[in-house]
């Protein structure tokens, strides 16, 4: 449970950072302001859809750090038999890659009120992405057709299990996208489509680094790194 | 955050909005079904928590009376008996006691009482309840699948809840795990709402260190829940993968009925870790909102400021994150590491400390009170006795050499319906009492709520305390049928009896309640808008029940903390929360 355990102490340290900036040592029992007079809130001057993202990117990060924690405790015992990576997700990678580039572009140029780079981009970001999905599909097939099957071992259960979280919520950032996509070849105004592009791409962005710590994860290559950590821990 | 400088004004929602801005209701089925309006779709939740959870009432008299007078009910046999216990302990822990904590008061007070027009994402908050509706719709499906639901006790430790010996294996189990992930898909989505309606919609003047402690107790544990209910839904998915596909996540190599199975070397105890990583949390996801009601509750009906307000919101928070490092003080008997015992027994027993200075506090707030015997009063005392009580249990299982014999009897029964049961129950029917008035724009009968209170406090310790003794006796939990042992005397034998006909007349004093509410509906006494004349924005509302929008043109302004209560040369004994100063004759802090 360490994974989850280590992501809970960023986040009561997020937290209690933010906690910090709220005055929770005020004795609001003294305060009494006159008519017209009062304290400001302390609420975040960001709009509260990119906060809902935010919190949302809370819950996720825990879900997937719950999944490594499963996986890490899960690989300790003598059954487990790693599988070869299929090198098409090497591809794969980067295809995700460009998808959170092109989007970060659109976000760019929605900032220049550029709306036919925003248009490219969105359509860009959004058919490596489905690139992406395709590619994973075929790298499933891949290790079905060599004989891993999800059930034959623990490490290939994981392996479709997490790389199908992962896809599903990229399936769901895509209809944030194709809404978005929508919207802006309906003609809406730029300050109409600012902010879903920007929080595609921020949404995007989150989900390029959870696969690179998945696949990080996958390959084996955190191995090295998670026995540095154990060693220093113990 | 930002380095943008600070302006209240700015930074305040606008006391105006244009009318395009809020969402309007154009037909009868947008307004009543396929709402929008956080109030809306808070009675939708509170009612179906409520259905499901009458479900699970009448499955605990069904346990009763197998328990109290084994082989009298052929009805009931050793595979329907572990089908109720399972149900009856999942319905109302998940899709009663959260639901309506989080979906039910959280819906209806949390834009009230900071002084919103709704939750931030509206139709999120629509579809938050339509996914709770189907989780609870499959769930009840269960009972009428080939197998019935599944018998694996609320925890659903495998391997036994997906082998064939245990009741429920073909659909049952499946359903409940589906059941379960929609409802964590669910809840996430009402989660967020109410999670960034308090840190982005609070009105002006509003402060965090102005809220009343039930918001303080909703956010808190709403941010729990949003942390812990992710390890469920993976604990969830992977038992799934173990059922359907033959997965082997958690199911360790065995043989069933002479035949090796094809599942190998998976770690039954990698589900417990997540499933109490979640679990232990959700007792407080509970308790927080509880908490921070009666609060609410005691400070109004004592008509006093609440003692140590700063150390309430503290302890809030402390629990919170205390809460997470204790989980494994439900698994001290799965053959762990004694060092580990060590360290959650600790943990375990620091959460006595905020916990201790809460139950000090109200305490304190009642200390020279001007106490007001009122339902919800009696209710919100009700819940601090069970509560300490329950607590109190709780300091014996916490240490690992008093839970090891203790565990697996009805001790741990007895312990946590006091602490998680009876308690937020306590608060959560106090606490309809108390906002009735605001839903409905009528009171409930007080007659027949003292009797309900009554019938429920004193039969709830006519049940539960005999349940101690029993457990140190050394009767099993979870079993049908105990039998003629040795070392159960006859007079345990009794005291089932005794306990089962206590609970059919607790029973009977809830119809009771289900009386007075659809009563009352129609006949109640015209509450106006403050009955009780509390300080809390929701009671200031122009229209009672609320109107859509909740404040008419303008939104309130706050002018102070939420408990200005008996303020000494203050006009009446309670300012409310947008009065400013000099609207009373009040001495600046001559409350303190």
């Amino acid at each position: 449970m360490s994974a989850i355990i280590l992501f809970l102490a960023v986040i009561a340290v997020i937290v209690g950072w933010w906690l910090s900036q709220q005055r929770l040592t005020s004795k609001p029992w003294l305060e009494e302001d006159p008519i017209g007079d009062f304290p400001g809130t302390g609420a975040m001057t960001l709009p509260a859809a990119k906060i809902g993202l935010g919190v949302f990117l809370a819950v996720a990060s825990s879900l997937f750090a719950l999944f490594i924690s499963a996986y890490s405790m899960r690989m300790n015992m003598v059954d487990w038999r790693a599988l070869p990576v299929p090198g098409l997700l090497w591809f794969n990678t980067g295809v995700l890659v460009l998808s959170s580039v092109a989007l970060q572009w659109a976000q760019v140029a929605a900032r220049r009120n550029d709306m036919d780079s925003v248009i490219v981009g969105l359509c860009a970001g959004g058919a490596s992405a489905i690139t992406f999905l395709v590619g994973q599909l075929f790298a499933w097939q891949q290790l079905s057709v060599a004989g891993y099957f999800v059930a034959s071992n623990p490490a290939n259960s994981f392996f479709y299990l997490i790389t199908a979280t992962h896809g599903l919520h990229l399936m769901g950032g895509l209809v944030a996208l194709g809404r978005t996509t929508a919207k802006v070849w309906r003609g809406a105004e730029m300050t109409q489509v600012r902010l879903s592009v920007e929080l595609c791409a921020i949404y995007w962005h989150f989900l390029l680094l959870v696969w690179l710590v998945l696949l990080g994860l996958l390959t084996g290559w955190t191995d090295g790194f998670v026995d540095i950590c154990r060693q220093l821990l113990s | 955050m930002v380095d943008v400088p600070y302006d209240a004004i700015a930074d305040a929602p606008p006391a105006e909005v244009a009318e395009v801005e809020l969402y309007h209701p154009k037909s009868w089925w947008t307004h009543y079904v396929f709402s929008q309006d956080a109030k809306v779709i808070a009675i939708q939740y509170s009612l179906t928590a409520s259905a499901i959870g009458l479900v699970a009432l009448v499955l605990s008299w069904l346990m009763r009376l197998q328990l109290g007078f084994p082989g009298t009910f052929s009805f009931i046999d050793a595979n329907q008996y572990l089908q109720f216990i399972t149900m009856h302990g999942m319905i109302m822990v998940i899709y009663l006691l959260t639901a309506l904590f989080l979906g039910g008061f959280g819906n209806y007070l949390i834009p009230l009482m900071v002084g919103a027009r709704d939750m931030v994402f509206p139709y999120v908050n629509m579809l938050s309840y339509w996914v709770y509706l189907l989780a609870v719709v499959v769930l009840a499906s269960t009972f009428f699948v080939p197998g019935g639901p599944t018998g694996a006790g609320w925890t659903l430790y495998p391997p036994q809840a997906i082998l064939s010996g245990t009741p429920g294996q073909d659909w049952g189990i499946i359903l409940m795990l589906v059941s379960l992930i929609l409802f964590i898909i669910g809840f996430t989505m009402g989660g967020l709402n109410y999670v960034v309606t308090v840190l982005q919609a609070r009105t002006r003047g509003m402060t965090l260190m102005r809220m009343p402690l039930t918001v303080w107790g909703i956010f808190t544990a709403t941010v729990m829940a949003l942390l812990a209910f992710p390890a469920l839904f993976v604990a969830s998915v992977m038992m799934l993968f173990d059922r359907t596909l033959g997965t082997s996540f958690f199911m360790p190599a065995l043989v069933e009925m002479g035949q090796q199975m094809k599942y190998s070397g998976g770690s039954p105890i990698l589900f417990q870790h997540l499933f109490w990583f979640f679990g232990h949390p959700e007792v407080y996801i509970v308790a927080l909102p509880a908490f921070g009601i009666v609060s609410d509750l005691i400070s109004t009906h004592a008509r006093k400021n609440i003692f140590g307000y700063r150390m309430m919101v503290w302890a809030i928070v402390g629990i919170g994150a205390l809460s997470f490092v204790v989980w494994a003080h439900h698994m001290y008997v799965s053959g762990m590491h004694p060092q580990f015992g060590f360290f959650f027994a600790t943990t375990t027993l620091i959460i006595a400390i905020p916990t201790a200075i809460k139950v000090y506090n109200w305490v304190l707030t009642l200390w020279r009170g001007d106490i007001h015997l009122t339902v919800p009063m009696l209710f919100a005392l009700g819940f601090i006795i069970t509560f300490v009580n329950g607590g109190l249990t709780g300091l014996f299982l916490g240490n690992v050499v008093v839970d090891v014999p203790l565990s697996d009897t009805m001790f741990v029964v007895a312990h946590f319906h006091m602490v998680m049961g009876v308690a937020p129950i306590m608060v959560v029917l106090g606490a309809i009492y108390h906002w009735y008035p605001k839903v409905t724009g009528r009171m409930l009968d007080d007659w027949l709520g003292k009797f309900h209170f009554w019938v429920t406090f004193l039969g709830a310790y006519l049940i539960f305390f005999p349940m101690h003794y029993l457990g140190l006796l050394g009767i099993p939990r979870r079993y049908h049928d105990i039998g003629e042992v040795a070392f159960i005397p006859p007079s345990a034998h009794q005291l089932n009896a005794f306990i089962t006909v206590v609970a059919l007349t607790v029973g009977f004093a809830q119809m009771v309640f289900l009386f007075n509410l659809v009563w009352s509906l129609f006949k109640g006494r015209p509450s106006g808008g403050n009955p009780w004349r509390a300080t809390t924005l929701e009671w200031q509302t122009p229209e009672t029940p609320p109107g859509h929008g909740n404040w008419g043109k303008e939104l309130p302004v706050v002018y102070r903390w939420a408990y200005d209560y008996s303020v000494p040369g203050a006009a009446q004994d309670f300012i409310p929360q947008n009065q400013p100063r000099g609207a009373t004759q009040a001495v600046h802090g001559a409350a303190s």
